[in-house]
C-alpha cells in the first residue's frame, strides 16, 4: 500500500495494481504476446515478400498470409478470399466509401450514414460530397441508435450505399446492423451495405451473411493485435465491385498495391483468432467489471448521466457525465488513469464531442463526459482503484465548482444570463 | 500535453476556494464577478471583498479545465492587497506568462482577467450614486 504524492486527494495502491493503469482500450489495445509471439518469426527468419512467387521465403511469406486471411474471415463470418489488407480502418472506410461511389456512379449519386460514425466516415463523405455526391447524415434518437426504418425512409432510387456502424468509440452503442442489413437489401438489394465494424468485430458476435453486410472495416489495433494493419472484407458473392484509391502493383485483387506487411497480418490473424475464442468468455467478464465501474461510481457521487443506450453497448464500454465537473480537469486529476473526455479543452477543434451533441446532450454535460474503455487486461482491483480515484476527485473538483454550488442551493443554471465566449 | 509545474500547483492546491458568503460579511464591502458559460466549458466566479479602496481579499470557484482552475487561482492571489485601478490594469498575458500557458489555453487567462473586471464593475456599481 502506498499512498499517492503530492494528490489532493487520498487514494491509496491496492496490492497488485500497477500505475499507471490503461483503460482506455477504444483508442487502442495492448499487442497480446501471444500475438507478439506469433509475429516475431516474420521479422527476421520468414522476411519474404509474399509476392514472390520463385522461391521459399515468398512462398512462407505467401502461407502465412493466406493463413491470417482465413483467421480474419473466421472472425467476420466470411471467406479468406474477401479480405482486402489496408493500414489500418482509416483507409478501409476511406476504400469502402470512395471505391464505391466510384465505381457505383453511373448507378446514382446518394450515400446514407449516420452522425455518430467515425470521422473516417464522415470526413470521407464530405469530400464525396464536394464531388457531387450526395449525403445524408442519419441523427439517432437519444439512445445512440438508428432504426432500419429510418434508413430505409432515406433511401431513394439513387441510394448506391449505406454506411452504418457496428459499434460506436466513443459511447459504444451497437447499431442493430442485422436488421438495418435486411431492410437495405429489401428496399433495393443493390444498394450496397458497409459498415464500420472496428470496436464490435472481436467484442461481440457479428457475422457478414446474418447482417447481410457487403463491405466490412476492420482493424488489429482495436483488438490487441498491430498498428498499421487493417482490412476491409469485400464480398465475392455475390460480386461487390469497388475502384481501388490506391494504384500500383495490384495486390489485394487490384483493390489495394503495396507490399504486404507480412508480421503484422500474421499479428492480425493471430489476435482475431484469439479474440474469436475468448469472446464468449471475455464479454461477459468485461461486463462484470463494467457494472462494478458504475454501481461503484453511481454508489458515491449524484448528478450523474449515462451517455447512450445502456442495453444495446459493448460489454467493456461506459460514458459518463460528471455533472458540474469538466472533463479536462477531472482527467488531470485521474492522472493514474488512462481514460478520455468529450470535453472541448481534450479535442483540437475545441468543439465538445459530436457524437453527443449528435444524441441531443447539451454541450454542458458534453464537456463533463468521460470513456471508460475496458479491456482483456483490466482487473477487478483496477476498476476498485478508479472508482476510489474517480469519485474522490469527483467530489473535490465539486468543491471547487460554482455551478455545483448553485445547484445545491437550487439555483436553475439555465435560468442565468451566461457570457459565452 | 504536459502542464507546466506552475499550473499544476495551483490546481493541485488552489488558493482562495470559497465564497464570503458563508463568512457573514457586510455584502457591501463585496463584489462578484461571474463570468463564461456552462456550454462553453469554463465558468468562473471571482469574488473581492473591499476595505478603503483596496482588495482586502478574494475567493474564487471555477467550472473549467486545470487552467482555468490556475487561472482563476493566481488571480485572486495576484489581487490581493491591491486598489482596484491596479486590479482592473491586470492583464492577461501576465497570467499567461506566470503560469507558461501553451496558446490553446490563453482563453482560460482572458477569462480570469474578466472575472477581475466584472467583480470590480459589481463593486463599483453598488457604490455608485
Ligand atoms: C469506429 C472506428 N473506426 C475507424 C477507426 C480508425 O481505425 P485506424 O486507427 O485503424 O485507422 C477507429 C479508431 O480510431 C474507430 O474507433
Amino acid at each position: 500500500m502506498s499512498a499517492a504524492k503530492s494528490s489532493p486527494i487520498e487514494v491509496s495502491t491496492p496490492e497488485g495494481v500497477q500505475l499507471p493503469i490503461f483503460m482506455d482500450n477504444h483508442s487502442t489495445t495492448a499487442v497480446d504476446l501471444r500475438v507478439v509471439h506469433a509475429m516475431l518469426p516474420f521479422f527476421t527468419n520468414h522476411y519474404g515478400n509474399a509476392a514472390s512467387r520463385n522461391h521459399s521465403f515468398g512462398w512462407t511469406a505467401e502461407a502465412a498470409v493466406e493463413n491470417a486471411r482465413g483467421q480474419i474471415a473466421a472472425l467476420l463470418g466470411g471467406d479468406g478470399k474477401e479480405i482486402v489488407f489496408t493500414s489500418g480502418a482509416t483507409e478501409a472506410n476511406n476504400l469502402a466509401i470512395k471505391g464505391a461511389a466510384s465505381f457505383l456512379k453511373k448507378q446514382g449519386n446518394h450515400i446514407i450514414t449516420v452522425e455518430t460514425e467515425h470521422k473516417s466516415v464522415l470526413d470521407t463523405c464530405k469530400r464525396l460530397q464536394r464531388e457531387g455526391f450526395e449525403v445524408t447524415y442519419l441523427t439517432p434518437a437519444k439512445d445512440g441508435l438508428v432504426t432500419p426504418e429510418q434508413i430505409v425512409a432515406a433511401m431513394t432510387d439513387k441510394t448506391i450505399l449505406v454506411s452504418v456502424m457496428l459499434a460506436n468509440n466513443e459511447i459504444g452503442v451497437v447499431q442493430p446492423v442485422e436488421a438495418i442489413g435486411a431492410a437495405i437489401k429489401a428496399r433495393n438489394p443493390k444498394c450496397l451495405f458497409h459498415t464500420d465494424a472496428v470496436q464490435g468485430a472481436g467484442k461481440i458476435p457479428f457475422d457478414v451473411e446474418k447482417a447481410k453486410v457487403d463491405l466490412a472495416s476492420v482493424t488489429a489495433h482495436k483488438m490487441y493485435g498491430p498498428k498499421g494493419i487493417g482490412a476491409l472484407w469485400v464480398r465475392r458473392k455475390p460480386r461487390v465491385r469497388i475502384d481501388p484509391i490506391i494504384d500500383g502493383g495490384g495486390h489485394e485483387r487490384g483493390m489495394r498495391s503495396g507490399t504486404l506487411p507480412v508480421p503484422l497480418i500474421v499479428g492480425f490473424g493471430k489476435a482475431a483468432e484469439l479474440a474469436k475464442a475468448e469472446m464468449a468468455d471475455e464479454a461477459e467478464r468485461l461486463e462484470r467489471l463494467r457494472t462494478r465501474l458504475l454501481k461503484g461510481i453511481t454508489a458515491k457521487l449524484s448528478e450523474t448521466y449515462i451517455n447512450g443506450s445502456m442495453e444495446h453497448r459493448l460489454p467493456g464500454n461506459l460514458n459518463i457525465s460528471f455533472a458540474f465537473v469538466e472533463g479536462e480537469s477531472l482527467l488531470m486529476a485521474l492522472k493514474d488513469v488512462a481514460v478520455s473526455s468529450g470535453s472541448a479543452c481534450t479535442s483540437a477543434s475545441l468543439e465538445p464531442s459530436y457524437v453527443l451533441r449528435a444524441l441531443g446532450v447539451g454541450d454542458e454535460l458534453a464537456h463533463t463526459s468521460i470513456r471508460f474503455g475496458l479491456g482483456r487486461f483490466n482487473t477487478e482491483a483496477e476498476v476498485d482503484f478508479v472508482i476510489d480515484v474517480v469519485t474522490k476527485s469527483v467530489e473535490r473538483l465539486r468543491t471547487l465548482s460554482p455551478l455545483w454550488e448553485m445547484h445545491q442551493d437550487g439555483i436553475d443554471l439555465n435560468s442565468i444570463q451566461w457570457t459565452p465566449h | 500535453m504536459a502542464y507546466s509545474e506552475k499550473v499544476l500547483d495551483h490546481y493541485e492546491n488552489p488558493r482562495n476556494v470559497g465564497t464570503f458568503r458563508d463568512d457573514n460579511v457586510d455584502t457591501s464591502e463585496l463584489g462578484t464577478g461571474l463570468v463564461g458559460a456552462p456550454a462553453c466549458g469554463d465558468v468562473m466566479r471571482l469574488e473581492i471583498r473591499v476595505k478603503d479602496g483596496m482588495i482586502a481579499d478574494a475567493k474564487f470557484k471555477t467550472f473549467g479545465c486545470g487552467s482555468a482552475i490556475a487561472s482563476s487561482s493566481l488571480a485572486t492571489e495576484m489581487i490581493k492587497g491591491m486598489t482596484l485601478d491596479q486590479a482592473a490594469q491586470i492583464s492577461n498575458t501576465t497570467i499567461v506568462e506566470e503560469l507558461n500557458l501553451p496558446p490553446v489555453k490563453i482563453h482560460c487567462s482572458v477569462l480570469a482577467e474578466d472575472a477581475i473586471k466584472a467583480a470590480i464593475e459589481d463593486y463599483k456599481k453598488k457604490h455608485a450614486k
